[in-house]
């Protein structure tokens, strides 16, 4: 079934959308991630304008993990005082991040930039994910049983200022790390167009030592602020928000989200962490072979405005 | 800025001055119509095609037995777009060298009911834009606008991925003549085609000289919802990304509601 896109101007199969934003969905859900960084290249190559798609992924992100943060918020899996910290920093860093990117697109090397952080992000946070993940997995095979919280090894973190108590989380941590990591995220985010969920996930348990039961929830509180930010600050400043496209992958977002997260359940932590790691690697090599190897068109156009 | 193509600077002047050339000794005058003035945007629209047709009114001064040519011209709303080329820098590909087209044709169809070749010299093609070859694409070169010749790089790398979309496109069999004085040709439009005002130009030659031109036009138009929302994009970006964010939290709400399994 063929519909038009009233911002995007181009008709597009209402299913295969819905298919994209349900196979999307159906892994953000999975492994509590965004699933931005997978949305937004599947929209381009589909033909919708880049700057559409990113605009409108961002209502889609902000959908799904609205859907996502209730779920956990009623299995009390979300810390409440952390989220407010990390939000602290991340609604100043989107701002810096939108700030960033208006500068860099007068430059006119937007596209690389974006390129090339996605292709060292991508394969830095998925090749130590997939590591991590293998590790876990050939040391439960050999029997070998490593706490995940290893108490008393406090690292230089844990000697900083400002110290809070998080008590849903049960940690006690300076409110400082957690502000730097909030603002590093939105303004990776905005310039990226990405939740960033991905990369915030590892950074809180590996870094922050926050417990795995809050850490999806928290996060995914993280992401749904920014991403109705990024939606509102794309919809004022370059009226690029298509509502019909948005709505159609939330609506296959949301519902592959609830059969990810099902699904999700079902896998072993480090078995699940392996796959996201591969996910996240497949799409780094993916950015990385497209500007290595020759393209099959070394010529662009786009259009700079002035219609009519 | 680097030019790599040598510039035959055909100017907007020329421009200007093609039409003057009409003399007025023949009184050949053409009568033609759109199939549609006014094509409607609508939830399942996917492309259309509207025709053209019309015919070549004689009067007494015309020679008897005058067989005629015919181009018609259609040109979308006008935008500034940028053609980028890649080159490998550091083992990766990048964008280096640009060339702005200004105020170009979104859309630019030419249809003609023979080859431009064997309808006018190579002079009068070019002083009449016939054929996407001697449309003017006006580039801005350093301090000047100017249009290149057609083998520069970057021209014929824009009217090439323009064509790829089916948004520039060139037939010189689509116009058909029904009767020596009656034609019609048809006006294909893609489903990813460009809102706004489109320009018909119909020209029509004998004997290798323009004989008679006119105008003509249509408009393609957003209406009903695909209206509302764009507009209301436009117009009042805050309360539109507000409603976007309000739809996306209710989209969230309700799939968390209809999925829960407590």
């Amino acid at each position: 079934m063929q519909l038009y896109l009233p911002i995007a101007d181009i008709p597009v199969n209402v299913f295969l959308i819905l298919a994209m934003g349900a196979a999307v969905g159906f892994v953000s859900g999975m492994f509590g991630i965004g699933g931005g960084f997978l949305m937004t290249p599947l929209l381009i190559f589909v033909g919708i304008a880049p700057a559409v798609a990113v605009a409108s992924v961002a209502s889609h992100i902000a959908a799904s993990s609205f859907s996502g943060a209730i779920s956990y918020w009623r299995r009390r899996a979300i810390d409440p005082a952390l989220a407010l910290v990390l939000l602290s920093g991340g609604i100043v860093g989107t701002a810096l991040g939108v700030w960033t990117f208006t500068q860099l697109r007068a430059l006119g090397q937007l596209d690389l930039l974006i390129a090339l952080s996605y292709v060292v992000l991508l394969s830095t946070v998925g090749g130590l994910m997939f590591w991590e993940g293998l590790r876990a997995i050939l040391r439960a095979r050999r029997g070998v049983v490593v706490p995940l919280r290893r108490s008393g090894s406090h690292g230089w973190i844990h000697g900083l200022p400002l110290k809070m108590r998080f008590k849903r989380s049960k940690i006690y941590l300076s409110v400082i790390p957690v502000v730097i990591v909030g603002l590093v995220i939105g303004f990776i985010g905005a310039v990226m167009g990405i939740g960033g969920g991905f990369i915030l996930i590892p950074i809180m348990i590996y870094l922050l030592r926050v417990p795995t039961s809050t850490v999806i929830g928290t996060s995914m509180v993280l992401t749904l602020v920014t991403m109705v930010i990024a939606t509102m600050l794309h919809a004022v400043t370059n009226h690029l928000v298509d509502a019909v496209l948005a709505l159609i992958l939330m609506v296959g977002g949301v519902t592959g989200a609830q059969f990810g997260a099902r699904a999700g359940q079902k896998i072993r932590g480090e078995h699940l962490r392996l796959l996201l790691g591969l996910l996240i690697l497949a799409v780094g090599i993916r950015f990385a072979i497209e500007l290595v190897i020759q393209p099959e068109d070394l010529f662009t156009i786009r259009e700079t405005g002035g219609a009519g | 800025m680097m030019l790599r193509a040598p510039i035959a600077a055909i100017g907007f002047a020329l421009a200007l001055g093609a039409g003057f050339a009409l003399s007025d000794a023949h009184a050949e005058r053409l009568i033609v119509s759109v199939s549609n003035h006014r094509v409607t945007v609508t939830p399942n629209y996917s492309g259309e095609e509207l025709v053209l047709f019309g015919s070549v009114e004689k009067d007494d001064k015309t020679p008897a037995n005058r067989t005629y040519d015919l181009v018609v011209t259609v040109s979308g709303p006008r935008a500034d777009m940028v053609t980028r080329r890649k080159e490998r820098k550091f083992g990766i590909w990048v964008n280096t060298d640009y060339r702005q087209f200004l105020k170009v044709p979104t859309y630019l169809a030419l249809f003609s009911n023979r080859p431009f070749d064997a309808i006018a010299s190579p002079e009068v093609q070019r002083r009449q834009q016939l054929g996407i070859n001697n449309v003017l694409l006006t580039q801005r070169v350093g301090p000047d606008y100017a249009d290149v010749v057609p083998n520069d790089a970057f021209r014929s790398a824009f009217v090439r991925l323009r064509s790829q979309h089916g948004l520039y496109r060139e037939a010189t069999s689509a116009v058909t003549f029904l009767t020596p004085t009656l034609f019609r040709t048809g006006i294909p439009l893609p489903g990813e085609v460009p809102i706004g005002t489109y320009d018909v130009e119909i020209k029509l030659f004998a004997d290798g000289a323009l004989v008679a031109r006119t105008d003509t036009a249509f408009e393609i138009v957003k209406v009903g919802f695909e209206q509302f929302v764009a507009n209301t994009a436009r117009q009042n970006g805050f309360t539109y990304g507000l409603a976007v964010a309000f739809m996306a939290l209710m989209t969230g709400w309700m799939a968390s509601i209809v999925f829960r399994k407590d």
